[in-house]
Parts: C-alpha cells; structure tokens; sequence
C-alpha cells in the first residue's frame, strides 16, 4: 500500500460507498435539472453545488463521529432546539407570512430545521434508555416529546416542517413497537374528529382546503402551482421532452420550479421513464438505510436509523405527491434535488448518521 | 437465568422491530406505486389532454390584418385607398387612470379636445382589452417625443396602422361609403354569419357603399401568426406564419370625371341623379346630394361633426338616389304612353279634345290639366310632348289600375332594382291588393286617374326611374344596375364582371318603341317641355320633364311657387337617354324643391350628356335657366 492510497483508506473508513453512490446520482441529477430549471444560471447552479460540498463535508465529518457520541448529544440538542424555538416564538423575525427565523447576532437561523434530527434523536435515547421495560408510560413521554416541540412549529406556521417532524416521531414511535391498537385508536380519533373540525373552520379557510383537493376551483390562485405542474408533467409523456425543452418550464408558467416544484421540471424534460428512473434510484438510497437499520445493534441506533431512512422517504412521497397534484401543497423540497443549501445540510447530516451506524464497530450487548 | 429471559426478550425485541421495518418497507413500495400510478395517469392515459394544455399555454395565435381591397372608378382614378400612419394608441385596461394619463400625453403630443370626445366614444362601443387611438396621424416629431417618453406611459403604445382614405372626399361618398372601428352590432353580425374568425385583429369595416356591400371581397383573409409566449404574455419566438391575402380591389363602374360633373351641376341644391348605360347596367353616375365626408368616419367621427351631419336640415346622410322616394310625376308619362299603345287602348291617331280638366262620368269632380283651358287637340306624340294631364286621366281610366300595375312594373318600379349596395326601398307602384293591405279599403276608380300622370299613390327612387328610363332606351333590355363592375382577385389577378347578362327582356312593338322615343325626343326640341335644356345639342337628346308635388293643393287653389316656403316648392324630375337612336347613356334627375323639371332638372341632364359624349366640361356651375316647363297638378 502507497502512502496516498493508505490516506485514501483512512479518509474513508467510516464512508459507505453504496449510500454515498446513490447520493452522488441524485445530486448529479439535481445538478442537471437546476441547470435547466434555472435556464442555465451557472451561479446558481455552482451555488448549489457549493452547498453540496459543505453538505457531504459534514456528513463525512459526522459519519467518523462514533454513535455513542453522537447519542451523548440527543438531549442537549434537543433542549437547546427547544428553547430556540421559544426564541423564535417571541422574538422571531417574520419573512412572509411566517415567524421562523431567530437572529443571534451573527446570522440568522432557523430552528425548526435543527429539531428535525433532534426531535428524533431525543425520542430514540428515550427508548434506548428505557429499553429493557417499555411501558405505555414510556410511549406518552416519548409522544409528549414530540408534541412539545411539533405545536411550537406548527404555531409559526410551518405546515411542511410540522409534517415532517411529526412522520419522523411517528416512525421513531412505530418501530419502537407501538401497540396496533394504539395506532389503531389514534387513526380513528383522527379521522372521527375531521367534521368537528371542519365545521369549525371559516368560510374561506374552508375554501382554501377545497382548492387543495380541486384546484381548478381556484385556477390562478392556489390552485395555478397545482394546474402548472401537472400539465408540465403529463405533457412530458413517456419520454419527456428533453433536457432543456421543457415549454412549461422555459416559458416560465411553472412557479418554484428551482424548489419545490423541481419535480415538475424534471418530470416535463424526461418523461415516465426518468420518473421510474429517479423513483428507483431513491429506492436504492432508502433500501440501502434499511439494511443499515436492520443491521443497526441498539435501541438508538435501529431507531434513528429507520426515522432517517422513513424520513427521507416522507420528504420524496409530500413533495412528488404535492407536485403530481394528490397531496395538497407544502412547503417541502424534493431531498437531494431542489435549490437550497439548509435541508440538503439536514438531509446529509442523517446520511452521514446512517453511515457511521453501519460503518462503526458494533456494540453488542452481551 | 434472569440474563436468558433477558436474552430472548432481547431476540423476541429484534424480530418485532424487523417485522415493523418489514411493514415499513412495504409502505415505501405502495406509496412508490401510488406515485407510478399517478405518473402513469398522467404521462400516458392523459398525455394527449395536457399536452393541448401545454400547447395552449404557450401558443397564442395572432392575427395578421389583410389590406382592404382598393377601390377604383371605371377608368382607374383611385376613389379609396390605404396608407400607413401612426397611431398612438390606449389600452384603457391597462392603465390606472385615464384620465391623468390622457393630460400627461397633451404635454408630449398634440391632444386636440375632440380627439378626447372621440375616444370616450371609442371607449363606450369597444370591447374590453381592445387597443384604441387617443391619436391618430402622428407626425415624425410627435412619434420620437412620445418614444423619448414612453417609459412614462405603461399601457400607451405606437402603433403603425393602415388607414383608409378617400380622396374624392364629398365625391360619390354615397356610393363608396365608408368604413368605421367595429361595433358590438357589427360583432354579433360577424359571429351570426360565421365570419367572426377572418375578423380577429380586425379594427374596421364597411358601414354604407359600396365598402359595406363588397365587404367579403374587400376585407381580405387575414393571416395568422403562431407565437410562442411565456407566461407573462411576451412573444419570445415566431413559430409560424400564414400570411393574409389582400382584398380583392374594385373597378366601379362609376366614371368619377362624369360624377363631378353631375355633381357640380347640382351647385348647392339638394337631390339625385342616377345615370346608367342602357347596354350594361353599369351605373356611370350616382349622386345624392348634399353628400359628407367619408374620411370623418373612418376614425370614428367625433360628436361635433357628427351632430352637424345628423341633425342638418340637408339630411346628408341620407342617400337620396336610393332611399328618397318621390312621386314620379310627368316622368311617369311615357310608360304610360307605351302601355296606352301595347295594350291597344290608343292608336297614334286617337285624339282628345282638351278643354282642360277631366272627369269621370257620372261625377262633377274636376282633375285639372296644369294648363289652364287645356292644350285644344292632343294625340299622343304632342301629349308627350307638352306633357298633357288630361290625355292621361283618360288613358289612366280606360287603362285600369290592374293592367298599369302589371305593364309598368315590367319597368322596374314599385320593386328593388337589387343594385348592389344595401339599404335600398322599393318606392310604390299601386295596385288594388296593395290598397287592400295598405288600407284596408278597396281601390276606387278616382284612384286611377292620378296614378296616370305619376301622382296619387305613386312613389318611385331616382334609382328606379333611372332603371325605367334604361329599360325603355333599351328598347326593353333590362340590366341589374351595377355599381361594380369587376372584382380584380388580390391572388390570382383574375378579372370577374359582376353583371354580364341582362335580367330580362321586354318586347314591345319596335312601332311603338319609336313612336314614344320620337316624341320624348321632341321634348327637348323647339315646343317641347324641355327645350331649353335640349337647345343646341349635338346629339339627339330625348327626355321627359316631371314635378313632383310635395304638398297638396286644394281644389281651386293654385300653386304660385313665389308664395310657397322654399321646403314645400315641388320637386323637379327629369329623365332622359342619348343619343336616342342608340342610347349610350340613361338617366333620371331629382332636385329638390327645384320646382320644374325642364327648368331645374333637365340642364343638369344636358351637362351631364355633354360631357359624357362629347366629352365636354361646362363653363361653369350649372345655371338655372328660365322657365319653360310647366308641372302637372290635379
């Protein structure tokens, strides 16, 4: 072994290849369709790969981070998360509508952002320290964990962030072994309390959940992002209509193409056959965290790692569903593709968990 | 012991949380299916419905506005042609307030008062989202100052747009018509007829004239434009084009030299003149005056003018020639005379014994001659001649309202000649069923007798009378009347004729044919009615004086013209042909409140034929001369 190829060696211990494969497709892709999605804005794009850099950095600097370290870190996080987001509800900035935003001096920053690992984190080392007699107790303090921080957010509003904390308790919740029953009960008390709720509802707010489900209802206002996207992506057809071709796209009657609505982008330019395409790279990448879970040696990590991989499912599922017009829409970014440097940062930071879950010696427990 | 227990709930632990990650894994791979299936949907099953979507949004289609056909008299003199200028136009729902913006652009260009009266009127006819001119002619400078400023003015454009124009002005304006912006009304029409689509970019079309009844040939096709457009609305790129094809031009069969003619001779008096060759059908000369501006109209008149045009005494708006309608007084006559001879109730020789009125048998009521005592012994040749009432009451009588009915309307009146322009009224020839409708009432024989000498009842269009008098210089040739007289093809240059064929032929005895043409040429000669008018010419000049009553006289009243209001005068008639033994040019003249016929009517006929085969100019505006006629009265 030569020097540079034993640094090489030493570099990547701790790097799962196959994951990191499929990250490096999908950011690739990414790439290609923020260059058209932005009429080849180069600065956009080299920005965006900036952001990519910084965000693979910090994976491999998280994935050589031994988990029982990352684990001593769950409960500060999370209570540092929690009191910023108390910050952020009385002394938050607004931008658009939207209290989300807490300026410490040197730069501003969001906390919502930081508690869709914390949250998790903290309820796996909750499970993992009452791991050997989980009782129903246990369960309602791990939900109450959950709730505390879900209502802060939800209070700002951030619907799409809410949602994606809420799916990453619930996972943490379900693989811990939540009772069916429970499940169960809380999807019937939720679907029972739906007419109560909606005859609560004001006229209009009522409107704008019927525009959800009917967009054409409300074809230039809520509904025109809707409208947009699906005529984008059923004119693609089968092969799509190339890169850079893209008329929904290029004429600018698509909104957000560069964020929220990249899918459409992508869909319209490469067809059904790039849908299955990217559909299937992300099943490499979520199968891959799976076997990573299932292979996981404790409470902790199985549990994170299947909250990080579901997650990760849950931002592709909102987004594409959002974008194909069965999901109402929410501010979610399609992982790995939209413009935007914070939840490719997030997003990496879970990888790079997942990686140093697999890629550490295993504790088993004796 | 306790670490087993521990060991195998540790184990027991495991495989539920697989059996949960299981569970997990296969709620990834439906929700995944969830998505194909949309994708699928979408992409295939629905491919075709938003690919049209997509299309749609991206496609607009604009028109190209085809150049309206040109419009030239029968020797090629332009009479309405396009020309390019500069309009500085508003799109009003694109601007906050109008009524700022239309001061600040007075600062940059010329903003005349009725330019703004013009434009709240546009504003009140005009779709929404329609462009509409707040200027239009703007010159050179006027377009850099408002380039220079027009950063200032969002909403406000340069537009360069073909303009019509007339030349001619007040010249044969009843005939060429106008053209004018489209209206809610033109609109409904243009959807009703299906035409609505080869509008689209259109701004104007024809109103009266010949521009309104030629206006599928003159419009054009228009041409599209296939752009695309991004979602603001802006044309990035020209996908294709299909270009317009002009409108087809007109060749009248007006002699616009001939019309001035006609035209001047009128000077400043109010009335018709309609001349037609015999041969054709063609309408050499079409005058109604006074006449208008066309020009005023094509940008959409402003109020002021408009006003003095509508509310005028003159009524220069209405086309006399072929919607006033008159009784055709004395001019009536030599049909009558034809009739009187075809049907064999008068013989050349037969003669009355006029001592000056006429009355039915059995009754004391008097149908007065114009001449006072009567004109002694009169056959037929002298009542043509002297235009002798009382033959005709005689020849009315013996005749039958149901037999003038039937032979006089082979000539035309009583009926839509169908010249080819629109708004045309079909006068009235009466008849006993006609009464009966009318009325209600049945026809009595008094009615007869003043429908004899072209009063009573009778009401004709100098067209019509123009038409008769062809057909009878024809020696029953009947030709549709024509204003038109090719249609050139923009495409193909092909020539079309709009009238080849006569209508129709009548065959009177050449005998009587002549007998009435040698006594209506007499007219014009020494002794005859229109003698004066007839005096001197070089060509053999037949005609027919008539007047027309516009009010009614009581028995035993007489008519002293001096004592009249000028508006209540009788109007003159004159109709004629030439050269009477090959008839090259028909005619019939109305003058309003002219008084005689011979007086006021016939030297405008007599200009009229000297220039038009002599080819020589009058000297002057035409002069009434003394009076030599007198008219009919009952």
């Amino acid at each position: 072994m030569t020097d540079s190829t034993r640094l090489w060696h030493y570099l990547t211990r701790y790097v799962d290849n196959f994951l990191l494969g499929g990250v490096l497709l999908l950011m690739l892709i990414g790439l290609l369709v923020l260059y058209s999605a932005t009429d080849a804005n180069l600065s956009r794009v080299s920005n965006q790969a900036i952001n990519m850099l910084v965000a693979l950095t910090i994976m491999w600097l998280v994935a050589n981070i031994p988990l029982q370290h990352i684990m001593r870190l769950a409960v500060p996080l999370y209570l540092i998360g929690l009191m910023l987001l108390i910050g952020v509800a009385l002394f938050g900035e607004i931008h658009n509508g939207a209290r989300r935003w807490l300026n410490i001096g040197v730069t501003r920053i969001q906390p919502s952002e930081l508690m869709k690992l914390a949250v998790p984190l903290m309820m796996a080392w909750y499970f993992d320290k009452h791991e050997v007699s989980l009782r129903l107790r246990d369960y309602a303090v791990a939900t109450l964990l959950l709730l505390l921080p879900l209502f802060l957010i939800l209070r700002q509003p951030d619907l799409g962030t809410t949602l994606l904390i809420a799916s990453s308790g619930f996972y943490v919740l379900f693989l811990a072994g939540l009772s069916w029953r429970i499940i169960a009960g809380l999807v019937i008390a939720a679907l029972g309390s739906l007419p109560v709720l909606w005859s609560m509802l004001h006229d209009y707010q009522r409107r704008r959940v019927m525009t959800l489900f009917d967009p054409t209802q409300d074809p230039l206002g809520a509904g025109y992002h809707t409208i947009q996207s699906t005529i984008a992506i059923g004119s693609g057809g089968v092969i799509g209509k190339g890169w850079q071709q893209g008329t929904q796209t290029h004429l600018d009657f698509l909104p957000e193409k560069s964020t929220d609505f990249i899918f459409a982008v992508f869909s319209e330019e490469f067809g059904l056959m790039g849908n299955i395409l990217l559909l299937l790279l992300y099943l490499v990448v979520i199968g891959r965290g799976m076997v990573i879970t299932a292979n996981a040696s404790t409470q902790f990590t199985r549990l994170i790692a299947g909250s990080i991989t579901l997650t990760f499912f849950t931002y592709i599922f909102v987004n594409i569903g959002m974008v194909v017009g069965i999901l109402p829409v929410v501010g979610v970014p399609l992982p790995l593709i939209s413009y935007g440097g914070t939840s490719m940062v997030t997003m990496l930071l879970g990888f790079g968990i997942l990686m140093s879950i697999q890629t550490h010696p295993k504790l088993v427990k004796t | 012991m306790s670490g087993t227990v521990e060991l195998r709930n540790h184990g027991r632990e495991l495989r539920h949380f697989q059996l949960r990650l299981a569970i997990s894994a296969g709620f990834v791979l439906l929700l995944f299916g969830l998505l194909f299936a949309r994708f699928f949907y979408l992409q295939v099953s629905q491919r075709e419905h938003y690919h049209t979507l997509a299309e749609a949004n991206r496609i607009s289609i604009s028109p190209i506005v085809p150049n309206r056909g040109l419009i030239f008299d029968r020797n090629g003199e332009v009479l309405a042609h396009n020309y390019s200028a500069y309009t500085l136009e508003i799109m009003p729902s694109k601007v906050a307030n109008l009524e700022a913006t239309i001061n600040e652009l007075a600062n940059v260009v010329e903003i005349a008062a009725r330019d703004r009266k013009r434009f709240k009127k546009l504003m009140g006819e005009s779709k929404q989202f329609e462009s509409l001119p707040i200027r239009t002619r703007l010159s050179d400078v006027e377009v850099a100052r408002f380039a220079a400023n027009r950063y200032r003015f969002p909403g406000v454009e340069i537009k360069a747009r073909l303009f019509r124009q007339y030349p001619k002005g007040e010249g044969a304006s009843h005939v060429v018509g106008y053209i004018s912006r489209i209206n809610s009304q033109d609109l409904q029409q243009l959807e009703a007829s299906g035409d609505s689509t080869n509008y689209r970019g259109s701004d104007y079309i024809g109103k009266i004239g010949v521009e309104q009844s030629y206006e599928k040939e003159l419009h054009g096709i228009t041409g599209f434009e296939e752009v695309e457009t991004d979602a603001a609305g802006r044309a990035v790129r020209v996908l294709s084009r299909t270009p317009p094809i002009s409108g087809n031009n007109l060749k009248l069969s007006l002699d616009a030299k001939l019309q001035e003619v006609a035209e001047q001779a009128f000077g400043e008096r109010r009335g018709a003149l309609v001349a037609i060759d015999p041969t054709s059908g063609d309408v050499l000369a079409f005058v109604s005056k006074p006449g208008f501006d066309p020009n005023l109209f094509v940008d959409g008149i402003d109020s002021e003018n408009w006003d003095l045009l509508n509310n005028s005494i003159d009524r220069p708006l209405n086309n006399r020639a072929l919607r006033g309608v008159y009784p055709p007084g004395s001019t009536f006559k030599p049909f009558m005379a034809l009739a009187g001879l075809e049907l064999k109730k008068r013989t050349p020789q037969y003669t009355i014994s006029d001592a000056g009125f006429f009355s039915l048998p059995g009754s004391s009521h008097r149908y007065r001659d114009w001449k006072v005592g009567g004109h002694g012994s009169v056959d037929i040749h002298k009542s043509l001649v002297i235009s002798c009432d009382t033959y005709y009451y005689g020849l009315a009588n013996d005749l039958g309202i149901d037999k003038i009915f039937s032979f006089i309307s082979q000539f035309g009146l009583g009926k839509l000649t169908g010249i080819d322009i629109e708004g045309e009224v079909s006068g009235l020839l009466p008849s006993q069923e006609w009464k009966m409708r009318r009325h209600k009432q049945k026809w009595y024989a008094g009615d007869t007798i003043s429908v004899g000498i072209g009063q009573g009842y009778n009401l004709t269009t100098p067209l019509q009378l123009a038409f008769a008098t062809a057909i009878l210089a024809s020696n029953g040739t009947a030709f549709r009347p024509h204003l038109v007289k090719q249609v050139t093809n923009s495409k193909t240059g092909a020539v079309r004729d709009v009238v080849t064929q006569p209508q129709y032929t009548l065959n009177f005895n050449p005998e009587n044919m002549q007998r009435v043409h040698n006594a209506l040429v007499d007219v014009t000669r020494p002794g005859g009615t229109a003698a004066r008018a007839g005096a001197g010419a070089a060509y053999t000049f037949a005609g027919k004086t008539g007047t027309s009553q516009v009010i009614g006289m009581k028995q035993g009243e007489k008519y002293v013209e001096s004592k009249i209001n000028e508006r209540h005068r009788d109007h003159a008639l004159f109709i004629a042909y030439a050269p009477a033994e090959k008839p090259k040019i028909a005619l019939a003249v109305l003058v309003e409140n002219g008084g005689h016929g011979g007086a006021a009517a016939a030297p405008i006929a007599r200009l009229v034929f000297d220039y038009h085969l002599l080819g020589k100019l009058p000297a002057g505006a035409a002069a009434v001369t003394a009076d030599d006629e007198e008219g009919a009265h009952d």
